[in-house]
């Protein structure tokens, strides 16, 4: 059974296709990529993968598990994480809180424990805190934890936003543009994190990225789009010399 | 030591207040005084979570407040005493005593149900909208009051004060004074534990990125409808209080005005932080209550400097121009309250060393 599969994906914005007729399989932990000129329809698939845009036709099977009609909370906690293009962190609260709150599918208690601070609610806390430190120490963020992520530099706040997404404990991680705003030494620090995530936490990447050096020396699998529909896909070598590509990023040499 | 403080001081107050009023220490002026503030306290506190610690722009405290002072009142009235239109009481009037903290929670609860009406157009809406539909739920709260002619329509609603007396027939004690501070010390525990819990902070989540939130695991709707409840509901308890210390309610104490006062003290205080909401509550009942001896005071201030003509004198109700004045003032120098979102051991990080609150 593929991890996840998604057929012939549809959205309409009204009048606007913003995605048509889109198919995708991850068999178990690929690292893929996405990639399109601005406005291809990138994030759209995206949105429509973690429940926040309903397709207006074609299926997502997560794990056996059709997700339509899905709330995202609940394509969440079926295993799917993503990150934002815009980092969209919760920024007046602290780091480690950021971690905490992203366990909210499995706290385990109701209000009224955490009113009446039951057995039960010390447990989940202690629980997700243990948590929270296992994966701020797994990325090396621990002595930030108590920073708010609004005073951290813009490559940490990415690296955060990245170690709230694992903290779900996905299987799927969804990398919406990581290396937009950074530096060439954070860039080279990306690529290294995002290899040592897929090897380590043993999951699904799927990533949109414009920076051809992160896609090309990560992904393993490509997938151009334009204009909502798939124009190429293949390995890296295949795309870089694919002629529709080229002309999709630079523009037809006959106009 | 550090965790007993807290409830240490809330008890030497408690007996303080409790027996100064007894052997009368205090009249009832200053008595009444210290409810309003209790209930003033309940009302900001509890107000604070839909508008400091969500977000929301929520502008109806109020229908949830008569709510509760109208299924509280007809209740005990309907139980415990002999009214015109009710009839002799269902039970023994004695039993007022022990009963009157479950009449409260029940007009919580029915508060908290109406509350979660609300709750669920905030689903989709945010800012102005919500505020429309509250002004509008507001709104039906009232009129339906009004138009209900057997608890009493436009003209009100009393029998509380003979509650009172029952219960002071039984045990003689200040009951009121004591209901209404132990409901003060339950509302601002109660919202302190559930905002500090990884649960209530998912509220906080919503207020900072809702879509971050939503795809983040937390079940935003789900949130939203118990911070609406609770909300409402505490605002249903402090309603309850407010009939029984005043003996008489009627629709038009529970319009729009009683709403910006809660609007007034949450943003005085601070969007977010439960200390300022308690403490604009205090200052703000204490504003209202000083300014009946300072504009007399004023006036002949201004009247001995031959500033105003002889025949106009200053009334009460420059109270209303002095009061916007204060936030017109505030909004223009700290917009972000008294306290913005910091709580007092934020403020002053040496306090923490002497309490732990939780």
């Amino acid at each position: 059974m593929p991890l996840l599969q998604i057929q012939n994906l549809t959205k309409n914005f009204g009048g606007l296709c913003a995605v048509s007729d889109l198919s995708v399989t991850f068999e178990g932990r690929e690292l893929m990529g996405l990639i399109g000129p601005n406005g291809a329809g990138k994030t759209t698939v995206f949105n429509m993968t973690s429940g926040f845009y309903q397709p207006s036709e074609g299926s997502i099977t997560f794990n056996g598990q059709n997700t339509a009609g899905m709330k995202p909370h609940q394509v969440t906690s079926l295993g799917i994480a993503r990150t934002f293009q815009n980092i969209r962190l919760w920024h007046d609260m602290t780091v480690l809180d950021n971690i905490r709150i992203s366990q909210h599918h499995h706290l385990g208690y109701s209000f009224w424990d955490s009113v009446l601070r039951t057995r039960r609610y010390s447990q989940s806390e202690k629980r997700i805190t243990s948590a929270a430190h296992e994966i701020l120490e797994a990325l090396d963020l621990r002595r930030y934890e108590n920073e708010l992520p609004r005073n951290l530099p813009y490559g940490l706040q990415r690296k955060v936003e990245i170690a709230r997404a694992l903290s779900v404990k996905p299987r799927l991680l969804l990398l919406d543009e990581p290396a937009a705003g950074l530096n060439s030494v954070d860039v080279a620090d990306l690529i290294r994190l995002v290899r040592w995530i897929h090897k380590e936490f043993d999951i699904a990447i799927w990533m949109i990225e414009h920076q051809m050096t992160v896609v090309m020396s990560l992904c393993t699998w490509i997938k151009v789009v334009d204009f909502g529909s798939t124009i190429a896909e293949g390995t890296p070598e295949e795309i870089r010399n694919n002629p529709q590509v080229i002309k999709a990023y630079l523009g037809d040499e006959n106009i | 030591m550090q965790r007993l403080s807290i409830p240490f001081l809330l008890a030497v107050l408690f007996t303080a207040l409790v027996g100064m009023s007894y052997y009368e220490y205090m009249d009832l002026y200053v008595q009444s005084v210290i409810m309003f503030m209790g209930v003033n306290i309940i009302l900001s506190t509890s107000f604070n979570i839909i508008n400091g610690y969500m977000g929301e722009f929520a502008c109806g405290h109020a229908a949830f407040m008569a709510v509760g002072a109208y299924v509280t009142s007809v209740l005990n009235v309907l139980l415990f005493t002999k009214d015109r239109i009710f009839g002799p009481p269902l039970l023994d009037p004695e039993l007022a005593l022990y009963f009157f903290p479950f009449t409260l929670l029940a007009g919580g609860f029915i508060a908290a149900l109406v509350g979660a009406l609300v709750a669920i157009p905030s689903f989709k809406t945010r800012g102005d909208y919500l505020a429309i539909i509250t002004i509008a739920a507001n709104y039906i709260v009232t009129s339906t009051i009004i138009n209900m002619d057997s608890i009493g329509g436009a003209r009100g609603f009393m029998g509380m004060k003979k509650i009172i007396f029952a219960m002071e027939d039984v045990v003689y004690l200040p009951w009121m004074l004591i209901w209404v501070l132990l409901s003060t010390f339950m509302t601002v525990w109660i919202i302190r534990r559930y905002v500090s819990s990884t649960y209530g902070k998912g509220i906080i989540a919503i207020h900072q990125d809702e879509v971050a939130a939503e795809i983040m695991s937390v079940n935003t709707n789900k949130m939203k409808m118990v911070a609406f409840m609770l909300s409402s509901g505490l605002a249903g308890i402090a309603g309850g209080l407010f009939a029984h210390i005043l003996g008489y309610i009627n629709p038009g104490s529970f319009g729009i005005l009683k709403s910006t006062e809660c609007l007034v003290m949450v943003y005085l205080g601070g969007m977010g932080s439960l200390s300022g909401a308690v403490l604009s509550a205090v200052l703000f009942t204490l504003l209202l209550e000083s300014l009946r001896f300072i504009i007399p005071w004023m006036d002949q201030g201004l009247h001995f400097m031959s500033l105003l003509p002889d025949g106009y004198h200053l009334s009460q109700v420059w109270k209303w121009v002095i009061i916007p004045m204060i936030l017109v003032l505030l909004m223009q120098f700290r917009p972000e309250g008294i306290m913005g979102n910091k709580e007092l051991s934020d403020i002053f990080p040496r306090l923490k060393r002497l309490y732990s609150f939780k």
